[in-house]
């Protein structure tokens, strides 16, 4: 089955506030929302939406371990919406270093005494 | 909404002074060298225009034109919506001259980055990620080991 990265997941990983709480899963393992919002300067309103959003984008899991509920990173998951980033940084890579190319050639033949 | 934005911040050292660098970025014939394949588009503030990327492409719209330090478009891949922001990618130039150099600064911001023409998906696979962000480089490390 291919599966491609979408604006859902980008979405997801695209906020700093749920960038920090999957930051913490990823260190963590696994952890409750209850620990996570010890961990973060906001509500456990707010990081039990985060992990909504996360869980619909796919990045996060769940499974239940008596009363709580454990949250758990995608590896597979996070890792193609990394790779979609680093893929835009390593193009403007290639094309600043083109124009690069180009503006050192025209500014050398510029510079050629006729 | 700002929320759900992403931005890409990359820079360059160009031996080249600001004038010349500044055309090479500018000039449509010159931008279909490094960017799109085709370019049909004034450099004015507000112009619109077309960039294509192979057989797709799409509305662009110039934002910022302040010869020779800063020029800034819109581009959205989806035919038929004027960009504006919320549905289009925000390529900004800053050019600042270093002795007889340039410093040549692109920032790209945006949604949708996953839907885009000029992404080649194929090629996810062959790159590997290098660093930029501390999250991603962090990431990248986490998921090393756990392969």
């Amino acid at each position: 089955m291919e599966t491609e990265p979408d604006d859902e997941l980008w979405a997801a990983i695209a906020d700093p506030s749920r960038r920090r709480v999957l930051d913490l899963l990823v260190q963590r393992g696994e952890a409750s929302a209850s620990w996570l919002a010890g961990q973060v300067p906001f509500t456990r309103q707010a990081v039990s939406k985060h992990l909504v959003v996360l869980e619909e984008a796919g990045l996060v899991g769940r499974r239940k371990q008596g009363r709580e509920v454990l949250y758990r990173v995608d590896a597979d998951r996070l890792d193609q919406a990394s790779r979609a980033m680093a893929d835009v940084a390593q193009r403007w890579d290639r094309r600043l270093a083109t124009i690069k190319r180009l503006a050192e050639a025209a500014h050398a033949q510029a510079q050629r005494p006729t | 909404m700002s929320t759900s934005e992403y931005q890409i911040e990359r820079d360059i050292l160009i031996e080249a002074p600001v004038e010349v660098v500044w055309r090479t970025i500018t000039e449509p014939d010159q931008i279909t060298l490094w960017f799109a394949d085709k370019v049909d588009l004034e450099i004015k503030p507000g112009a619109r225009g077309y960039m294509g990327f192979g057989d797709q492409g799409g509305p662009v719209m110039v934002e910022t034109v302040e010869p020779p330090t800063r020029f800034s478009f819109r581009w959205n891949h989806r035919a038929g919506e004027e960009p504006a922001p919320g549905n289009s990618v925000l390529v900004e130039f800053t050019l600042a001259g270093e002795g007889e150099h340039t410093r040549l600064r692109v920032v790209e911001s945006g949604l949708d980055l996953l839907r885009r023409p000029d992404i080649d998906k194929q090629k996810y696979a062959d790159e590997h990620t290098h660093g930029w962000g501390e999250f991603l480089d962090r990431l990248a490390g986490v998921l090393a080991e756990r392969a």
